[in-house]
């Protein structure tokens, strides 16, 4: 299945976000990786060295886009701007699929730029897939969407999360970006079983797999991708592909970024567990 | 509850300033307790309470837009001091929370706004909405669209009084009371030096107060602008920034250059050898379009 409609029928393997830090070394040195990940948001301007940046790196590499700000859970429209400037910028770096988060965080057009939690309401689910619809069709690109971290759960929740996830793709007939670091902390925040949720996800809608570190603190444990991926969350990873199949993987790195060669290898552990999933499914 | 109630609920808790300890306020704005508001939407768990977990959005919203605001504003910081600059901070966001889906413009209501409430800039409030302005056009000027530029030669042909030149967007012309390019570039010095050793705080933060203590207000007309991807700032006599400034507004050549001169000291004779000076250097630096339409600019 790594190969899908979600990911526009495409065999990418294993990625790393593309980061201010390591630009210098990337255009210099020319790393071999298979791909890399670019913020959106960073990239919807004008001009200037950001894009000039992005341009020679597309002469050597490819890139998929990953956003922060759609909203898709939000309940007011698509912001007009957002949706021209992501466009132009899809249309420049011809990206295969695109990719979001399964969450809110704007109302009555003010931002909170935070990744805020859904309520698993059927309401929110319906409200979410026709944004995901609209916004899909106007990019005329496959759309996969993220499960977030998350620190709250609400009353008014009528589902599990895989459930309202499984829910929403189903109903705009879209992917999934699923970021297994993120199923780990919220297992782990809201006390349930994450093989639980890999288990019941539509894995034939998986288009991508992130992974990730995280920061833990007495009480709850935060998203902070600052961290080396950590053993229980690789677990998660071999679950993933074992249901996905060889999906493309990505490593977030966001914060306290070491350098290239660390953040690269870091991601290739990855091939371990691609490794093991193909030689079980040989036997 | 329906979706938008629920997210308007939670959006005016997350946006609420926080306390002096950077915890979340025991009481939302209309005197309600904030627990008894969480307590609403929020489920509690084994480890935290509804307003606990609240709490940890209501900081993150926080500690993400001032982070980002400080990254965008080092040189208001050092006018204002680092508690003032919190204020401000608090104080805008509370104000004008971000209506961009970038955090690139967040700072794209300050000039504004700080004029509106000059007090919450003390007695420093003209140094620093030179810097504001000076700051907003750096951040414009470094990813703003760049035209196919004009050459020289293209100049050569031309009719004066019929030539309407286009500045490119990205340049940015102020006039300001204060040399605040000078005091930027030295507080960039002393940020880069920060980086290379964590104990040059305290250092830091004593030259940033003498910078600021030793500037005075002296006139400066400034062109921020943008060569090989990276972002200048071009002091310009008044006659330049007059000539700029009028061709920006769209007058032809010989009309932007008649009121340059105006009370100008330069003598009638040497001012077409200015003029064309500044006019080859403009060029060189490709600061003319071709585009006839130009986007808005300071």
């Amino acid at each position: 299945m790594p190969a899908n409609q979600f990911n526009n029928f495409t065999n990418y393997g294993i990625g790393i976000g593309l980061r201010a830090t390591h630009y210098n070394h990337i255009l210099t040195r020319k790393p071999v990786v298979d791909w890399f990940e670019i913020i959106s948001e960073n990239f919807m301007i004008d001009g200037g060295r950001p894009l000039h940046i992005l341009d020679q790196i597309m002469e050597q590499y490819r890139v998929v886009q990953h956003g922060v700000s759609m909203y898709f859970g939000s309940a007011e429209r698509a912001n007009p701007e957002h949706m021209r400037r992501l466009k132009e910028l899809v249309k420049r770096t011809k990206t295969p699929w695109v990719t979001d988060h399964l969450c809110w965080g704007s109302v009555d057009g003010r931002y909170t730029h935070d990744l805020l939690p859904m309520p698993y309401t059927f309401e929110a689910a319906k409200i979410t897939a026709q944004k995901i619809r609209e916004v899909r069709d106007f990019l005329e690109v496959p759309i996969a969407v993220e499960n977030v971290s998350s620190y709250a759960e609400f009353h008014v929740s009528e589902m599990t999360e895989w459930e309202f996830l499984t829910e929403v793709v189903e109903d705009a007939d879209c992917g999934i970006l699923l970021d297994v670091n993120n199923i780990y902390v919220s297992s782990q925040n809201h006390s349930f079983n994450p093989h639980t949720y890999i288990a019941e996800i539509p894995a034939e809608r998986v288009a991508q797999i992130h992974i990730a570190g995280h920061s833990k603190y007495r009480k709850y444990i935060l998203d902070t991708h600052d961290h080396p991926v950590i053993d229980p969350v690789w677990k998660l990873y071999a679950d993933a592909i074992h249901r996905a199949g060889h999906t493309a993987t990505l490593l977030e790195w966001d914060d306290r970024i070491p350098s290239f060669d660390e953040v690269h290898d870091e991601a290739l552990k990855a091939n371990i567990f691609l490794a093991a999933e193909s030689l079980a499914t040989a036997v | 509850m329906k979706l938008l109630n629920l997210q308007r609920r939670m959006a005016r808790a997350v946006m609420t300033p926080l306390t002096p300890s950077e915890r979340m306020r025991p009481a939302a704005a209309n005197g309600r307790s904030m627990r008894a508001v969480a307590a609403e939407f929020i489920k509690p768990n084994d480890r935290l309470t509804s307003f606990e977990r609240l709490e940890i959005y209501n900081r993150q919203y926080w500690f993400r837009i001032l982070s980002s605001f400080a990254e965008d504003f080092p040189g208001l910081r050092a006018v204002l001091g680092d508690k003032r600059f919190d204020a401000v901070a608090k104080a805008y966001f509370t104000a004008y929370p971000s209506r961009s889906f970038t955090m690139r413009n967040l700072g794209s209501k300050l000039e504004s706004w700080l004029r509106k409430h000059p007090s919450l800039a003390g007695s420093r409030k003209n140094l620093a909405l030179d810097m504001v302005r000076l700051e907003w056009a750096d951040i414009n000027a470094f990813d703003g669209k760049a035209e196919p530029a004009l050459k020289p030669e293209d100049l050569a042909a031309a009719d004066a009084s019929k030539l309407r030149l286009r500045l490119q967007p990205y340049i940015h012309l102020l006039d300001l009371r204060y040399p605040v390019d000078d005091l930027l570039l030295e507080v960039r010095d002393t940020e880069d030096a920060e980086v290379a050793s964590n104990a040059f705080d305290e250092h830091r933060r004593r030259k940033r107060v003498r910078a600021v203590a030793r500037l005075k207000p002296s006139e400066i007309f400034l062109a921020v602008h943008r060569l090989d991807f990276s972002v200048y700032f071009r002091r310009l006599e008044r006659e330049e920034f007059v000539i700029l400034s009028e061709l920006h507004k769209g007058k032809t050549l010989s009309r932007a250059i008649e009121p340059a001169f105006r009370g100008s000291s330069i003598e009638m004779e040497e001012r077409p050898s200015h003029v064309q000076r500044w006019f080859h250097a403009w060029a060189a630096l490709g600061w003319f379009s071709k585009q006839e339409k130009n986007s808005s600019r300071s």
